[in-house]
């Protein structure tokens, strides 16, 4: 990566960046405004990541930089050059290359204890389950609940998404 | 969001030499994202500061430096913090989310702006975004506002927790600017409204904030960072409050007394904590400071209920911190 300070570039000059997303490495040319979240969505047709409020308060946007879960409606792409960046399009093969099935346990868990209704939420709450585990901090049910706070439900699936969080990390973590 | 010039700046130097008028330094971007997104700043140029080496927590004098560019999750779950400062990491762990915690750094969360909602609406006036328009809130919807400290001018708050554990600790502000570098008090840090509510800070134009110092003594036995707030997670404080005591048996020696929430700055009143030196650590003695704090408190026109809520949660704040039982960040009972 380069670390040196780069000319100012003006206002209509894309610039180029190299992100590995979902395992796929990309070289992508960004406008400096462009969020990682709309990159994403619009250029890029991961639109699994989803746009709720736009403004990080309510975690649909949620993916995995360099393994920890951020807000990508606050992230500007070109801040990330190279960074690995793992959407719930790539939760599956994560699972897979850690030796799973089809689906990351957490995919196959919020499907066994029905922790959906509208879905909207859900790739965010996935990959914000995936992150909380890794950091390793949450361990009773009400830790990780307040950690898993930044991630709203408005169907109000809270006490199901806490039982498929519960029951995988009862399997042993992340995996 | 506007368009600008992005610069990546690899040393402190670079970072403040790409500094002019209408530039902004970026880090995490938590807050000045989301403020461009409402068009309430619009900057020409942002400076990419995330390649600067400021990320670190280290030894430093007894106590120890935060990076700047140390984000919020690794200060709070560092295991020194944890150990020597656990009121600055209950206070970190209180604010945001996991993913806001993640990406905000050190010195960002120094910068954070106001939330109130005029600032943060465009299309009214604000004395903070655009001086001398006028300032809604006072007589307007102001439940959230400020009851110590206000102007005529401005009754915003600051909304950091970190902050208010880091004023309770006697933090110091290591700062390099364009005329090279300082150290400001944290008390000296953040400034109150007066007639010139656009200033949050008094850093000056091309200043970069790249560490915070805390100092040895870190009340890691007897504190609370007690917060009271519309919902259990995830929100904003009504009122919070930094408790630190050194006690002598049932003496209080030393204490420190930060609330959020309800000023424009991290708010202390020495002379209260002045007060509690030397006293039984009883509640006759917590309460007899709230009334002291709280009588200089002015109410606006929908929020004189914090008066009694900060009241109270000094109170029970100095008994968490009395008792060595700092407010849980999980189980959200008040004991």
């Amino acid at each position: 990566m380069q670390l040196e300070q780069s000319p100012p570039v003006s206002a209509d000059t894309p610039i180029g960046i190299t992100l590995t997303i979902n395992g796929q490495r990309r070289e992508l040319q960004v406008t400096p405004w462009t969020t990682l979240l709309d990159l994403l969505r619009e250029r890029l047709d991961l639109t699994g990541t989803k746009k709720g409020c736009d403004h990080g308060q309510c975690g649909a946007c949620t993916v995995l930089v360099n393994g920890t879960r951020v807000n990508s409606c606050l992230t500007l792409a070109v801040m990330k050059d190279g960074a690995e960046i793992t959407t719930v399009e790539g939760l599956a093969s994560l699972g897979e290359r850690k030796g799973s099935n089809a689906l990351h346990p957490i995919q196959e868990a919020f499907i066994e204890h029905d922790a959906f209704q509208c879905g909207y939420c859900t790739p965010g709450q996935l990959c914000s389950a995936v992150g909380m585990m890794e950091e390793g901090h949450a361990h009773s049910r009400e830790e990780i609940r307040e950690a898993m706070s930044g991630n709203i439900c408005r169907c109000g699936a809270y006490t199901n998404i806490v039982d498929a969080i519960e029951d995988v990390m009862h399997q042993g973590g992340a995996r | 969001m506007n368009r600008f010039e992005y610069v990546r700046a690899g040393t402190v130097a670079e970072a403040v030499g790409a500094f002019g008028a209408g530039s902004r330094f970026i880090a995490g971007g938590t807050n000045l994202l989301d403020l461009m997104k409402y068009e309430v700043e619009k900057p020409g140029r942002l400076i990419d500061i995330t390649h600067l080496p400021l990320k670190g927590i280290e030894e430093k004098d007894g106590g120890l430096r935060l990076g700047a560019l140390a984000t919020n999750a690794n200060v709070a779950y560092d295991s020194r913090v944890a150990e020597r400062y656990p009121l600055l990491r209950n206070a970190i762990l209180a604010g945001a989310s996991a993913q806001l915690r993640n990406a905000a750094t050190t010195g960002g969360n120094l910068l954070q702006r106001t939330r109130c909602y005029y600032f943060y609406d465009a299309g009214t006036p604000c004395n903070k975004r655009e001086p001398g328009s006028g300032c809604p809130a006072i007589g307007g919807v102001n439940r959230i506002h400020a009851i110590f400290g206000t102007s005529d001018q401005c009754i915003a708050t600051h909304p950091s927790d970190m902050c208010i554990a880091l004023a309770a600790l006697e933090a110091t502000v290591q700062v390099s600017g364009p005329e090279g570098e300082r150290t400001i008090p944290f008390a000296e840090f953040h400034r109150l409204p007066g007639n010139e509510p656009q200033k949050d800070t008094n850093l000056k134009p091309g200043e970069i904030v790249v560490a915070v110092d805390l100092p040895e003594q870190g009340f890691a036995q007897n504190y609370t960072y007690l917060k009271l707030r519309d919902r259990l997670s995830y929100a904003f404080a009504l009122v919070s409050v930094a408790a630190a005591l050194d006690l002598d048996g049932d003496t209080i020696k030393t204490a420190r007394l930060a609330l959020g929430g309800v000023a424009h700055k991290p708010w202390r009143n020495r002379q209260a904590e002045a007060e509690l030196a030397g006293k039984p650590a009883t509640r006759e003695t917590f309460t007899r400071v709230a009334e002291m704090i709280v009588a200089e408190a002015k109410p606006q026109s929908e929020n004189g209920f914090k008066i009694e809520l900060a009241r109270r949660a000094i109170v029970r704040g100095l008994e968490q911190a009395a008792a060595g039982t700092p407010q849980s960040l999980s189980d959200k009972r008040i004991q």
